[in-house]
């Protein structure tokens, strides 16, 4: 293989991608509002432990923003008939999975930096190990936005049917990661549903990196992260393949 | 070298055999037709050759290179229009050609350049910035031809390229496809209008049915299928179907105002008719030999009436 094709095919879908799907303005302010409305209901009015939630709070958010257009795009260019073409362009499978993993990860880290920011100015937070929450911003981007391309993966011309399974996989998830109830605190099948859930090992890396009163160490999180972007990757390429196959 | 070279293709979905080993070998230069019915197979081939559906079995080649196995390299090859493909529509028309071009690799001034030479060819220059949103769909496929030739493909594949246009666009796709062609790509496309397939292909295979039924250029196939000739004749009077009832006639029918009189020597028939007009003293009001047509060779080969 020539990776030098091969690496400007995923430059370029996801130049397309970020030019069609998230550089409109609609999807930058929802994608800035929700963060800011979730924080309301969330902070407001209560007296909630910062300390103790910002970080639940943090990954909630990310993991929206990351996987929130990811599985639209597929199904939609599949029902504008521009997926077919864009496939006969010299690309391959992993050009537009990487390619649509690439876009989301770039709007999820954007989103999420500047929304950190904004509140980190407001609620005069402290960053205990400012490298590692970076770092944490990316890897968390990547892992959700290849969620949102496994999302997109399942054959439909109908985008709708892509929302409601997209809203099925992801709104249980956050009751399972440690957002509402931290981690240290649970127990019984509790606890091991939530050590089933990718977010619970972000959010817990958040904690590491803003308090350092994780529950995991953090190479323990960043690799059950990387082990999930692996399989989320892979599932969406198989699928893919297999509709590839049956020619749909 | 040959531009396609495709072994024993065959595709099936479920219980339906869309395609059923078939085997093309184009070579390069020519510009090629792929003439069938409704439902032959001819997308699911197109499909398979560039490298967006995975043939149950067989190969293909473009220009000697795998597209299963190096499908990259293979599609730097091709420049495809796939069936109802489109563009991006929210995106200008100059800039899903350049997107187009990036895909490529072209460089940014390459890129610029040949944008504004497509877009001029096909007419397109005053809407060149707007978005495809906005087009008609004549305008649609313009856009997508131009992109299909941005970066001056060996090979140019166009699954139904002028369906659906009105004479304006049909002919500035056409030209542009005689112009590529001239400019050394190998063309391959297919097609329900016969008489554009008669005046553009050097090459048609007839596929029916997933299966390849006749290869030849478009003359050699109108005189393998040369068995129907006919004459049209009219008389000033109505004239009953006994009167054509002679050796060498196979069959005559009531055609409009006309008959329509078969013959296996149509020369002879028209000796005959014009002895017989004498005879039952029937002026002639018109008298004409039929050539053979690339349709008729088309709905024989395909199994039609
Ligand atoms: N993805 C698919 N799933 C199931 N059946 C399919 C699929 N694609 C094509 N077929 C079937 O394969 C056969 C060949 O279809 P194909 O689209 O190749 O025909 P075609 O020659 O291009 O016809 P047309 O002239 O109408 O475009 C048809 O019977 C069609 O129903
Ligand atoms: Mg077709």
């Amino acid at each position: 293989m020539d990776w030098k094709i091969f690496t400007r095919s995923i430059l370029v879908i996801t130049e397309k991608n970020v030019r069609i799907y998230y550089f409109k303005g609609p999807v930058i302010i929802f994608g800035l509002l929700f963060p800011l409305i979730m924080f309301l209901t969330f902070f407001i009015g209560r007296s909630l432990d910062l300390v103790l939630f910002f970080p639940g709070f943090l990954g909630m958010m990310l993991f929206f923003t990351a996987s929130s257009v990811g599985p639209l795009i597929t199904p939609w260019e599949k029902r504008e008939k521009t997926y077919e073409r864009l496939l006969s362009l010299p690309v391959i499978l992993e050009s537009v999975i990487i390619g649509d993993l690439l876009g989301g990860a770039l709007f999820g880290i954007l989103i999420t930096t500047i929304v950190f920011c904004i509140c980190a100015w407001l609620l005069h937070l402290t960053v205990m190990n400012a490298g590692l929450l970076a770092f944490s911003f990316i890897l968390g981007s990547i892992a959700f936005a290849a969620l949102g391309t496994l999302l997109s993966s399942p054959s439909t011309e109908n985008p709708s049917n892509i929302m409601m399974l997209s809203s099925l996989v992801r709104l249980p998830l956050i009751f399972v990661s440690g957002i509402f109830i931290p981690l240290g605190q649970l127990t019984g099948w509790i606890y091991i549903l939530t050590s089933l859930s990718p977010l619970t090992y972000l959010v817990d890396l958040f904690h590491a990196a803003l308090n350092g009163d994780a529950v995991y160490p953090p190479w323990v999180d960043v690799l059950v992260i990387v082990a999930v972007i692996l399989i989320f990757v892979l599932c969406a390429k198989g699928i893919q393949k297999r509709n590839l196959v049956k020619g749909i | 070298m040959d531009a396609i070279d495709a072994t024993n293709l065959s595709k099936s979905f479920g219980t339906v055999t869309a395609v059923d080993d078939v085997s093309i070998t184009i070579p390069e230069g020519g510009i090629f037709g792929f003439l069938g019915p409704n439902g032959a197979g001819k997308t699911t081939t197109i499909r398979m050759l560039t490298g967006v559906l995975i043939p149950d079995a067989g190969s293909v080649r473009i220009f000697g290179t795998d597209v299963g196995k190096d499908p990259l390299a293979a599609k730097l090859k091709m420049g495809v229009i796939p069936e109802n493909g489109t563009v991006y529509s929210d995106l200008t028309a100059e800039q899903n050609i350049i997107l187009t071009a990036k895909f490529y690799g072209m460089d940014r001034t390459r890129r610029e350049e040949r944008a504004g030479e497509i877009l001029a060819r096909l007419g397109l220059t005053s809407r060149q910035n707007d978005v495809v949103r906005t087009f008609s769909k004549g305008m649609r496929q313009r856009i997508s031809i131009a992109c299909a030739i941005v970066h001056s493909p060996p090979l140019l594949i166009l699954d139904e390229p002028t369906t659906g246009l009105d004479v304006y666009s049909r002919r500035l796709v056409i030209d542009t496809i005689r112009h590529m062609n001239r400019e050394g790509s190998t063309v391959l496309l297919t097609t329900h209008n016969i008489e554009e397939a008669n005046a553009l292909c050097s090459m048609i295979s007839v596929i029916n049915n997933g299966k390849i039924v006749a290869t030849a250029s478009p003359e050699k196939l109108k005189k393998t299928f040369d068995t129907s000739r006919y004459v049209e004749i009219s008389f000033d009077q109505p004239v009953g179907p006994a009167l054509f009832s002679a050796p060498g006639i196979t069959r005559a029918e009531p055609w409009g105002d006309k008959w329509r009189v078969y013959s296996d020597d149509p020369d002879l028939a028209v000796k005959y008719l014009a002895s017989v007009a004498e005879r039952d003293q029937l002026t002639i009001i018109s008298i004409a030999t039929s050539n053979p047509t690339l349709e008729e060779a088309f709905v024989k080969l395909t199994g039609g009436a």
